[in-house]
């Protein structure tokens, strides 16, 4: 994990020391500023060092939460953390409303495989997973919020002032976020339990006595939602982790996702940084929770080697 | 008869045609009893087996014929008069316990499940019963192991516990599939051992499907042989071992590779192989392979004992081949 | 020349690790899936090796074929040390030890043609070069029974014993002096077997080849080999000349094996003394100490316990390894 972290940062540090007009010195002194104020600015900022000095500078820097922005002298760590709960609620929230509507969409295409609900499910999925998240997201606001005036355009309610219209600023926002994974979670969840439809145990479920509902429930929901859970955890850590940037931006948000678009835009490294560190090491801890949880769902993992044959 | 099975025909509509899995089979099963389904890959033995309890109901299987089971039709019923007799007076088990298990719930949890499909029990008289059931099929610790899950266990002792699954109704029949082709053959005898102790002790009729008539001798009180969906030979055991009336039998039993006695240089083949079931042959559908085949093949023999136009005392002389049972090779033309 | 020892093993060893550990990965324990297994093999000659699940005869055949390397021992095939080789300079002798694999439908690239899957070992090791290659691969096909015209057919267009002729023809395609054979008729219909084990037999005549013939269907087993080997738990337990094992076992193994076997005579098998094992086989991760044996075997003493029997020779052309063997029959 600390490997990927190191890796993570080094990469992203050499990237942006190589994009051109990335020189922040530049920028800060100024539009007319002459080579001696830009000559002063670089050495305040420190970056007349070395490379690997002015890396391992910034390291220590975000590890201590003293990393400012090179554009707002504002903290990069205080940034993140005012960002996190608007970019959380829009990830858990998101998170709950593709997983519930994945499974159903999933599970009913799966029944009805070949008939007309699954064919028109399909359809809706394909659909859903083609459409980009911006066009979308725009598509919504302009018609739904612009035009019809069912839903507010302003960005984020927190959840403690106000959680009806917290709930209410976020709909949107949730469903744009979900209806690309509510179509690619429903066709896995769809393949996966074909697939294990046609499995042994299955057979065995069925000449027990139990009913088919149960079956369809007990044994081959469940078995094919193991695949599904691990998807989640990694897709939902690269959501918060800065998959949400687009939607955050559109919806004006004021999250994690919108501060790194910002950031982004005005080439200023520090918060980029921060928000990439932040990222990854959001993605690499879910991966190692999906990883234990792996172990609780599928008890083959968790007890180790095989059985005597 | 308990069961009695008439004229059950299964076909399975596919992307290159119509498979005739199963034609006009008929076998009648008493109670006490244990029957043996007899065939090689392709035969319709497993199809038979499956269809009996209705698990091979799907869009695309069509399924005529009858079977009654204690005054009831079981091709009539739906899914839910169905549920009324799979696992409680008919259970089945499969040949791969491996993967017949499922394998993220305990042993135990599946067999509650069953119990509590059926009858109107608490969880923990459901699982004493489990460790019960488990004790009689002989696995050790049957209290601890009630909490393991399936990959904790070897291959016999998975089977056991399938049988003991199976068991936990008390049902009349059981349908065994291959149960021990997938087994070594120590644990092999011991299963086989185990079934016929079920099958004295409770008179649990059983239909045992298998490949090996090794496995038929072992256990069986009656045998049918099955090729190309049709059953070819009803027997007694001692009849179909010792006084067999079809070609096929004969050339089953000759091209055995034998411990009890030498066997020739070349083992005897049957030459030529199954016939596809997208179109089988409208006679006798060994007749292709058959080195007795006349003229009067052409027509489907019917089945009476054995589904053979050749007259019996001309089997009994046909089928001596060197001294022992078997299928001639065919003269050259 | 036949009769010449082609292949000789000695104490060969394979353990498998089992390693634990969060950080470091440790060793914790081992299977042992070969624990020292010594045979020999003489030209033309049919060696069969049988044995249940988990007795190593597969890690066996791969350890010899060095396609897992071993983790002591010694293979010497034609007077060549094999073990401790690298790749290139096994390459030539690799040629002369071709593997035949249990299953039909497995073990054939479903990619490739018939033609490809024969003709590619002969023209990888430099036998032939194109035409010439199509011409031996026509001939393979009819010396296995196929019509040479399918050489350009995929596996799945054939039939289970079918794909087990084409798997014997690429294993003939570079003329080997030994074939080992892994379960090659377990996976088939008996009528099929019957056709296998009579190629396998003819091309034995024909060629001047040697087997290792690995199942586990003892019947089979007789018909093929000229001597045969028992197997349990990574060792060889008992060793004789085929007609002498099946008379006389002298391993309580052996003779459990063989009573297990249901046969086909309803009389002879009910009226048979029958020996049933109770119990699964352990572990090879940990086999129990002595000899591996005595857990399960009903003439078991205290010195089976601690003891470990050797392999003696206890009759003509006959080892076991066991403290009490059964049907000795005293020699005059």
């Amino acid at each position: 994990m600390i490997a990927v972290l190191f890796a993570i940062s080094v990469v992203v540090f050499l990237i942006f020391n190589v994009i051109p007009n990335s020189d922040p010195a530049q920028r800060i002194a100024g539009k007319n500023a002459n080579p001696a104020l830009i000559a002063r600015v670089t050495a305040d900022l420190g970056l007349d060092q070395p490379l690997p000095v002015q890396y391992l500078t910034m390291m220590r820097k975000i590890l201590t939460g003293q990393l400012t922005s090179y554009a707002s002298s504002q903290n990069v760590t205080e940034q993140i953390w005012k960002g996190l709960p608007a970019t959380l609620s829009l990830c858990i929230g998101a998170a709950v409303l593709w997983m519930t509507l994945a499974v159903i969409f999933g599970y009913l295409s799966a029944v009805h495989s070949g008939k007309f609900t699954d064919r028109a499910l399909t359809i809706l999925s394909l659909t859903g997973i083609s459409m980009p998240v911006f066009w979308l997201a725009a598509i919504l606001l302009y018609y739904l919020s612009f035009k019809a005036q069912l839903f507010p355009t302003s960005s984020y309610v927190p959840f403690t002032k106000d959680p009806v219209d917290w709930a209410y600023h976020l709909i949107l926002p949730w469903i744009t976020l979900a209806v690309l994974f509510v179509g690619f979670y429903s066709r896995v969840l769809r393949s996966n339990m074909l697939d294990v439809m046609n499995e042994d145990y299955v057979r065995t479920a069925r000449a027990k006595g139990i009913g088919e509902r149960q079956v369809r429930l007990r044994h081959v929901l469940r078995n094919s939602m193991i695949p599904i859970v691990t998807l989640f955890g990694l897709d939902f850590g690269a959501v918060v982790g800065g998959g949400a940037i687009l939607t955050e931006t559109v919806f004006n948000l004021n999250g994690v996702g919108l501060y790194a678009g910002q950031a982004i835009g005005s080439l200023d490294l520090p918060p980029l940084m921060g928000v990439t560190m932040f990222g990854a090491f959001f993605i690499v801890l879910f991966n190692t929770i999906v990883d234990v949880l792996y172990a609780f769902l599928d008890p083959r993992i968790r007890l180790g080697e095989a059985a005597p044959a | 008869m308990i069961l009695e099975v008439n004229d059950l025909t299964v076909s399975f509509a596919t992307d290159g045609g119509v498979v005739r899995a199963v034609t006009g089979v008929s076998f009648g099963l008493a109670a006490g009893e244990i029957l043996a389904i007899v065939g090689e890959s392709g035969s319709g033995k497993s199809v038979t087996a499956q269809t009996l309890i209705g698990l091979t109901r799907a869009p695309n299987t069509t399924i005529s014929g009858s079977v009654r089971f204690d005054g009831a039709e079981l091709t009539s019923l739906d899914d839910d008069g169905l549920r009324g007799v799979r696992g409680e007076r008919i259970a089945m088990i499969f040949q791969d316990p491996m993967t017949s298990l499922n394998p993220v719930y305990r042993v135990g949890d599946q067999m509650i499940e069953m119990i509590r499909a059926h009858r109107d029990v608490s969880k923990r008289e459901a699982r004493e019963r489990a460790v019960d059931l488990l004790r009689s099929v002989g696995i050790p610790n049957p209290e601890r192991r009630v909490h393991d899950y399936p990959h904790e266990f070897s291959g016999g002792m998975r089977q056991r516990v399938m049988i003991a699954m199976a068991l936990s109704l008390d049902p009349d029949v059981l349908i065994a599939d291959e149960p021990t082709t997938a087994l070594d053959v120590t644990v092999q005898a011991q299963i086989l051992r185990l079934l016929d102790q079920l099958n004295r002790e409770r008179g649990l009729a059983v239909v045992l499907i298998t490949h090996d008539l090794g496995v038929v001798a072992e256990i069986a009180d009656r045998v049918a042989v099955m090729y190309a969906g049709q059953i070819v030979e009803e027997a007694t055991l001692d009849e179909l071992f010792y006084d067999p009336l079809h070609p096929y039998t004969w050339g089953l039993l000759g091209s055995l590779a034998r411990l009890d006695r030498p066997n020739p240089e070349r083992l005897a083949q049957i030459l030529g192989q199954p016939p596809s079931l997208l179109n089988p042959p409208t006679g006798c559908r060994f007749a292709p392979r058959c080195p007795h085949e006349f003229d009067k093949c052409a027509e489907p023999p019917p089945l009476d004992r054995d589904r053979c136009w050749l007259d019996l005392d001309e089997k009994r002389r046909l089928r001596e081949v060197d001294g022992r049972i078997g299928l001639r090779k065919p003269v050259a033309p | 020349m036949k009769g010449d020892t082609l292949l000789e093993v000695t104490d060969l060893v394979k353990h498998f690790p089992i390693k634990s550990g969060i950080l470091i990965d440790r060793e914790v324990g081992r299977v042992r899936a070969v624990d020292g297994v010594s045979l020999t093999l003489a030209e033309g000659e049919t060696l069969g090796l049988v044995g249940e699940s988990g007795c190593g005869k597969s890690t066996l055949c791969r350890a010899i074929l060095q396609l897992t390397a071993p983790t002591s021992g010694s293979v010497r095939f034609d007077g060549e040390e094999l073990v401790g080789r690298n790749r290139r300079q096994l390459r030539p002798i690799r040629r002369q030890m071709q593997m035949i694999f249990q299953d039909p439908y497995a073990s054939l690239n479903p990619r490739k043609r018939v033609s490809q899957i024969i003709g590619e070992p002969m023209e990888l090791h430099g036998l032939s070069g194109g035409r010439d290659t199509n011409a031996r691969v026509r001939d393979l096909l009819d010396r296995v029974g196929l019509p040479p015209e399918h050489a350009d057919r995929f596996p799945h267009e054939f039939s289970g014993g079918q794909r087990q002729r084409i798997g014997i023809a690429r294993a003939l395609a570079l003329r080997p002096k030994l074939i080992i054979a892994d379960e090659p008729v377990s996976a088939l219909d008996v009528s099929v077997q019957a056709q296998i084990v009579n190629l396998l037999k003819d091309l034995q005549d024909e060629f001047g080849l040697s087997y290792l013939f690995v199942a586990h269907d003892l019947g089979v087993v007789r018909h093929v080999s000229d001597r045969v080997a028992v197997m349990y738990l990574g060792k060889i337990v008992e060793s004789a000349r085929a007609a002498a094992l099946y008379q006389q076992p002298l391993h309580p193994y052996s003779t459990a094996l063989l009573s297990a076997v249901p046969i086909p005579d309803p009389k002879l098998n009910a009226s048979r003394e029958r020996l049933i094992l109770e119990g699964d086989p352990p572990s090879p991760i940990d086999p129990p100490p002595g000899c591996h044996f005595h857990t399960r075997c009903p003439w078991m003493t205290d010195e089976c316990r601690t003891d470990e029997p050797e392999l003696r020779e206890l009759a003509q052309a006959h080892v076991a390894a066991c403290h009490h063997p059964r049907n000795l029959v005293e020699q005059t």
